[in-house]
């Protein structure tokens, strides 16, 4: 790693000293994601490979161009996994994307997302210093939590060399249940359900149905579905459902409309707007394909109490992501400036100004 | 651990100027001054670090708290936020030109939503207190420090506080959803959502645990879960420490995530037997602790299989609690480990290092070491689902010589847990009392990283300055004579 990260230092500093902005990459699977970036790109993946892994510590140490599939696969050998179910959108993603785009999959509700799996990171930042926060160790409060920080920054703090994570066994069992219901009713449901001890690990509500996917011991399941009722399915075909959900390959995800990822506390009303959806999360998750101006989304998903993204296709002239209140954007300018004062890394990914 | 200072040396010109500045808006109940009235302020747990704060203010309201610190911002004063003052890294002391700020008066539990699962509170609020409120809705805050009924959820913020369930639960930092206050300058801020997320960096992440120096928390939303329908827990006793510590691997190494999963080696277990009478295997070489819970079918099995991994890990004795008030009695010595340590010892001084859970055997086996090379008794209650352990130094602060020793052999362990790839705190915070080991533990450029990310929060540096993280020229002096022969400065520096 020292060689990767001291090349990836050199070309930092040398882009710093000239302001050439750099477009850090991986395997390029979530290019579409975040604001344009442009300049030269520096390729994360000839830094890979999974560093330290014991399952028994239920901690696994891989450096950031390590493709997400080889790292998932060597906690599959041994009944483990990524808790919060990151999302690959194509076969080449690396874990270093994954943390920076800090996207989590169906399991993020009742698991937490990939900012609460991250125990440390080794970043080099946007002056070519190699930094090391956090570590290998469950609990940790030492200095600031910057590796959460560096989670869902999208690559303008630093550049991933290397991350800690925790892991947790896979469940013993899972099944889903299919249940036809109103949205309003179907939000209502969720949120009730994730107030009660069952064992729901994801929800997903499309056009009517509501789908329940329980994850536990055999016991924990038959107890839970004959509560809730209907019948629960095992399967193949109850996992490709779930992996389309994961993967956007999911024929609602299909279709060319402009995407919007709105982010709204679970209990938040259907949201008035037009279009279709795809609700995840007990109802803190809408994905929207609307052709509704971005003015408007954002309008209801800030009464909602929440944010909107534009995450694939529509017109970006209004910021990629919700715009922040001037104290925020005040941090988050400042924050750029700790590790990135030249403004190199991923310039205009995140926000216009960082 | 520092020297006690008897008499503060405070500016009395300039503790005149600032409480009359505080008394514009606030009564004379809520700005203390006089020595009678600070003195109960002087330390927080960290009670070997004392010192009075100039001025204390005690605020009522939100737009009080605005004022003193724009008050204070204006007039340059440095600014001490405190919770209920149970915290043991001296996060809360006091300094002789800074007002301390108490929000022990934020005590109200502001909204409920048991369908949304949240709970509003302010910084005051026991944490405790939360999951009392919740029971009605069958619901419970899952954090639980051992110190649960007084601390508060402000301090839990600050501290980015654990406790014996997160293994499976989590941190303070993954069940808080968003924190509401003021920054330095009295600008108010607001970090999170009742969303699952927030548009730009995960600035919440960043403010949890920052202990103090980053902003002062006025309102938290915390998360709620579900009370599990049952719990029990297994007590399992071991003839060998590490053959334990190689138990709790197996059983992680089997799937099972354990929703408690604490480690008592014997002097630690004979220790609180005599307080507690909890029922402790007294010849063990180590017990553990094994909970489960969920639904009645679920923990039954999970404690059949739980116990069948103890068994063939060498568990000489196995015991399952049978109802909720044996689990609470298996649980009540661990949780009274610390209090048992002040029956039998005039002083006791708590470590809070986490290592990697394969590294216990090493960790433990320098630690018997180090007691005799101080000439201390040393027992260790451990959270060894995360490898958080918590050796306890009894010492007798009345002897100079122990003292000093005691903190050398502190230094000489969190050395240790940092070179076997762990960290110097787990839960309890920097504060005063581990500065230097942030030195150990972090090289130059983060620790530059972390004074920058401090200024941008508060440019002045006015927020609880001087704990959680050194400044370099600290670190150079404490390196210097870290060189000179592994030993920790004391008497001759003056610690804050």
């Amino acid at each position: 790693m020292a060689a990767a990260a001291e090349e990836f230092a050199a070309r930092i500093r040398d882009a710093a000293q000239n302001r050439r902005p750099l477009r850090v990459r991986g395997g390029g699977t979530k290019d579409f994601y975040g604001g344009a970036s442009s300049g030269e790109i520096l390729d994360t993946r000839g830094c890979a490979g999974i560093v330290a892994y014991e399952p028994s510590e239920l901690v696994v140490t891989a450096r950031g161009g390590t493709p997400l599939a080889e790292l998932e696969a060597a906690l599959g050998a041994n009944g483990q996994m990524l808790a919060f179910e990151p999302p690959h959108f194509g076969a080449a993603a690396t874990l270093g994307g994954c943390i920076a785009a800090g996207l989590s999959g169906p399991r993020r509700a009742s698991a937490g997302a990939v900012r609460d799996f991250v125990l440390g990171t080794r970043i080099v930042d946007g002056q070519g210093r190699l930094l090391s926060f956090g570590g290998q160790v469950m609990k940790n409060v030492a200095g600031y939590d910057v590796s959460r920080l560096i989670a869902g920054s999208l690559g303008t703090l630093g550049v991933i060399v290397e991350a800690s994570l925790k892991v947790l066994p896979k469940p013993a069992a899972e099944c889903t249940l299919r249940l036809e219901m109103p949205e309003g009713r179907a939000i209502e449901a969720m949120n009730r359900w994730a107030g009660q001890p069952l064992p729901v690990s994801a929800t997903a509500w499309q056009s009517g149905v509501l789908a329940v996917r329980l994850s536990g011991s055999a016991s924990a399941l038959r107890e839970a579905a004959a509560r809730l009722g209907g019948e629960c399915s095992e399967g193949a075909a109850m996992q490709a459902f779930w992996e389309g959900i994961r993967e956007h390959t999911d024929p609602f995800y299909c279709a060319a409309d402009p995407l919007w990822r709105v982010s709204v506390p679970s209990l938040a009303a259907p949201l008035a707007l037009p279009g279709a959806q795809t609700i995840e999360w007990n109802g803190g998750l809408r994905w929207l394909k609307t052709s509704a101006a971005a003015q408007q989304v954002r309008e209801a998903a800030h009464k909602a109490g929440g944010h909107a993204t534009i995450f694939r296709g529509s017109d970006r002239s209004a910021g990629v992501f919700s715009p922040l209140s001037p104290t925020l954007a005040r941090l988050h300018r400042d924050l750029k400036a700790v590790f990135d004062p030249a403004g190199v890394l991923n310039p205009g990914r995140l926000y216009a100004e960082g | 651990m520092g020297e006690a200072l008897p008499v503060a040396q405070i500016n009395l010109e300039r503790q005149r100027a600032v409480v009359a500045a505080l008394r514009e808006f606030l009564s004379a109940e809520e700005v203390l001054w006089r020595e009678e009235e600070t003195r109960p302020y002087e330390c927080d747990g960290l009670t070997a670090y004392r010192h009075l704060p100039m001025v204390v203010a005690l605020p009522a309201s939100e737009a009080q708290v605005q004022r003193i610190l724009k008050t204070c911002h204006a007039m340059g004063v440095p600014v001490v936020p405190r919770g209920a003052g149970t915290g043991l890294s001296g996060g809360a002391l006091p300094l002789g030109d800074g007002v301390l700020l108490s929000m022990a008066k934020f005590m109200r539990v502001v909204r409920i939503d048991p369908i949304a699962r949240i709970a509003v509170v302010q910084p005051g609020v026991r944490n405790a207190a939360i999951s009392d409120v919740a029971a009605q809705f069958g619901l419970y805050y899952a954090p639980d420090p051992s110190s649960q009924i007084a601390c508060s959820i402000g301090g839990n913020v600050a501290e980015n506080s654990g406790g014996v369930h997160c293994l499976k639960y989590g941190l303070t930092v993954h069940n808080v959803l968003a924190v509401r206050g003021y920054a330095a300058d009295g600008e108010p801020v607001a970090f999170g959502s009742e969303a699952l997320d927030s548009a730009g960096y995960d600035l919440l992440a960043l403010v949890i645990g920052s202990e103090g120096l980053l902003t002062v928390v006025t309102e938290v939303t915390v998360k709620l879960l579900p009370k599990p329908q049952l719990a029990r827990v297994i007590m399992a006793s071991f003839d060998d420490v590490e053959r334990a510590g190689n138990a709790v691997a197996a059983v992680i190494a089997n799937g099972i995530v354990p929703a408690g999963l604490e480690m008592m080696d014997k002097p630690a277990t004979r220790a609180v037997e005599e307080f507690v009478h909890a029922g402790y295997d007294l010849e063990a070489a180590a017990i553990l602790l094994c909970e489960s819970d969920g639904s009645p079918d679920e923990v039954e099995d999970e404690i059949a299989r739980m116990t069948r991994v103890l068994e063939s890990s060498g568990a000489t004795r196995i015991s399952v609690s049978k109802n909720e008030s044996e689990r609470l009695r298996f649980w009540s010595g661990r949780k009274a480990a610390f209090g048992a340590m002040g029956r039998i010892s005039p002083d006791y001084y708590c470590m809070d290092g986490t290592i990697p859970r394969k590294r216990l055997g090493e960790v433990l086996n320098f630690i018997a070491q180090m007691e005799g090379k101080y000439g201390l008794r040393c027992p260790n209650v451990f959270h060894a689902g995360d490898g958080n352990l918590h050796p306890l130094i009894l010492f007798d602060a009345n002897d100079p010589g122990q003292l000093a020793r005691t903190e050398q052999f502190a230094a000489e362990v969190l050395q240790k847990c940092v070179e076997v790839g762990g960290t110097i705190t787990g839960e309890h915070g920097v504060g005063v009392e581990k500065i230097d080991q942030m030195c150990v533990q972090f090289g130059r450029d983060e620790l530059e990283v972390f004074q920058a990310v401090k200024r941008v929060f508060d440019p002045k540096g006015l927020l609880n300055p001087g704990k959680a993280v050194p400044t370099l020229s600290r670190c150079a002096e404490f390196g210097r004579m870290h060189v000179r022969g592994g030993k920790l400065p004391h008497a001759e520096l003056p610690r804050f």
